[in-house]
């Protein structure tokens, strides 16, 4: 085969998810609740998003599946789409979004268009990577890749692993390699603390994980992929301090220092896009109601920005029923859906965790922003 | 020689139909269904292309389709993201070294 077919059956929908995660399966399920036709397109073979991948128990309140394993949620999101009849393309990845509102789709080397009324971007995030020596040799992954490969697929790529970053997602993954029979030679965090909650820690600390604070990567040594890894203690500019490396022997190393709104094809939409690192760098403007610059389109999830699978959820709703809104005037479900997620999405925001967030969404709306804050 | 998870204190894992596929020059074994990048990891195969410039090794980063890191020629396709791309029987998978070349 030398290239991609080329074919545009148009496939209309009223309302087109893009991303089938906690907050892409939200909106659809609230959109289709109030009575909207709905399309959800994903890449993936399940949908669930990053859920899949999550065998850990999630904590919260009981109204946010608080003890339940993601991959449990999502099997329940799933369910509940199916039953209320939202559309799915599955292994699809959506590649374009054009100037007469239509999205270009690639599934099986087929090409196709999407028009829809409304756009609900539910993309999530992608892995950050970091720059030291090596940085590019095979044995140097995202810590969720690894997480994917391991409890998606049953597949450890590496059996002894050294993570940098301390974040949940950094204490989560390694606890889960251990679960899984691999060693954990190191945690090494920059800060001067533990990233993550107090208990996931605990956890890594009571199998007897170090987690080296004040320090980071600076190398990897290896032929065709890693096998050591050389840390280094850093200072109050966080600068390397010499003297102080220390060569650890692994053979993967789990990167694990934060995500990236997965924003392109908002960009190529023409939406406005701000710079926030609060919430995690490029992220598409959106107002309360998750609507983005342009009126066709809203957004929600980690693509709004890096938060939670529970908040990523609870904006999906707003979008959900935002959207519908927009197409159908108002509707008093449709507000006492998004009135009723707006007011848990603010009390999960008072935690001490989520000053960054609540700071970093009033920027978008400049005269609301306090003035400097580090 | 192939390295799986077999047991897990909470997960289990449904595997598809056992196939055969090549390599490069060796035939292995892996299952329909999972991606491509699964089946060479559990048969310790990290290296899946060599870099455009300087001919470096290269692996998978991401492995959910997004970062282009793990790039090989199958069936005399470049370009083909086998994190994702699902195994089947007798596929030809080869490192691709560079931007790839069609065939
Ligand atoms: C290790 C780890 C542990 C975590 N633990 C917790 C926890 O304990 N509690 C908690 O609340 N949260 C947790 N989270 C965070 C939570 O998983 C995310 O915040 C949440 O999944 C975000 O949901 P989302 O729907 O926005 O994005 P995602 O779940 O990332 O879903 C986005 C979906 O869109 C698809 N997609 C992207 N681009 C395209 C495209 N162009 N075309 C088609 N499809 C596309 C993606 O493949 C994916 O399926 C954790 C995350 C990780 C990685």
């Amino acid at each position: 085969m030398t290239g991609s077919r080329y074919e545009m059956p148009d496939k209309k929908s009223e309302i087109c998810v893009i991303g089938g995660g906690p907050a892409g399966l939200e909106a659809a399920i609230a959109a289709k609740e109030l009575g909207a036709q709905v399309l959800i397109i994903d890449d993936n073979p399940i949908l669930g998003g990053q859920l899949i991948k999550q065998t850990h128990k999630f904590f919260g309140s009981k109204a946010h599946y608080c003890g339940v394993r993601g991959v449990d949620i999502g099997t329940v999101l799933n369910e509940k789409a199916a039953a209320l009849g939202v559309e799915v393309v599955n292994n699809a990845t959506v590649v374009g979004y054009y100037d007469n509102d239509t999205l270009g789709i690639l599934r099986d080397d087929t090409f196709s268009a999407v028009r829809a009324e409304r756009y609900i971007f539910a993309t999530g995030a992608s892995e950050n990577m970091l720059a030291f020596d090596n940085a590019d040799l095979p044995g140097v992954y995202g810590a969720g890749a690894v997480q994917t490969m391991m409890n998606v697929y049953g597949v450890v790529p590496g059996r002894r692993a050294l993570v940098v970053g301390s974040g949940n997602i950094g204490l989560i993954v390694p606890y889960q390699l251990l679960q899984a029979g691999v060693e954990v030679a190191a945690i090494v965090e920059i800060m001067n603390k533990v990233g993550g909650y107090y208990v996931h820690a605990a956890k890594i600390k009571r199998a007897g994980v170090p987690i080296y604070l004040k320090h980071t990567v600076t190398e990897v040594q290896g032929k065709e992929s890693v096998e050591a890894a050389v840390i280094s203690q850093v200072g109050d500019d966080y600068t390397c301090l010499m003297g102080t490396e220390k060569t650890i022997e692994c053979d993967m190393i789990l990167i694990a220092i934060g995500l990236s709104p997965l924003c392109d094809l908002l960009h190529q939409a023409g939406c406005r896009i701000d710079y926030i690192p609060e919430l995690g760098g490029h992220v598409p403007y959106h107002d309360k109601n998750m609507r983005t610059s342009r009126s066709n389109i809203f957004v929600c999830g980690d693509l709004a920005c890096i938060e939670e699978a529970s908040t990523a959820m609870l904006e999906g709703r707003i979008a959900g029923a935002r959207a519908y809104e927009s197409l159908h005037g108002r509707k008093s479900r449709a507000a006492e859906i998004a009135r009723q997620a707006q007011k848990e999405l603010d009390i999960i925001r008072t935690s001490p965790f989520e000053e960054r967030i609540v700071y970093g969404k009033k920027k978008f709306f400049p005269g609301q922003v306090p003035e400097a804050k580090s | 020689m192939y390295d799986y998870i077999t047991r897990h204190p909470i997960l289990e894992f449904k595997r598809g139909k056992k196939v055969k596929f090549h390599f490069e020059d060796t035939e292995l074994e892996g299952y329909e269904n999972q991606p491509i990048a699964a089946a060479l990891h559990a048969a310790g195969i990290k290296v899946l292309s060599f870099s455009d410039k300087y001919n470096r090794p290269r692996g998978f980063f991401c492995a959910v389709g997004k970062c282009s890191s793990c790039l090989m020629e199958v069936n005399g396709r470049p370009n083909v993201m086998v994190c994702m791309e699902p195994l089947r029987a007798g596929m030809r998978v080869k490192r691709q070294k560079g931007r790839g070349k069609s065939r």
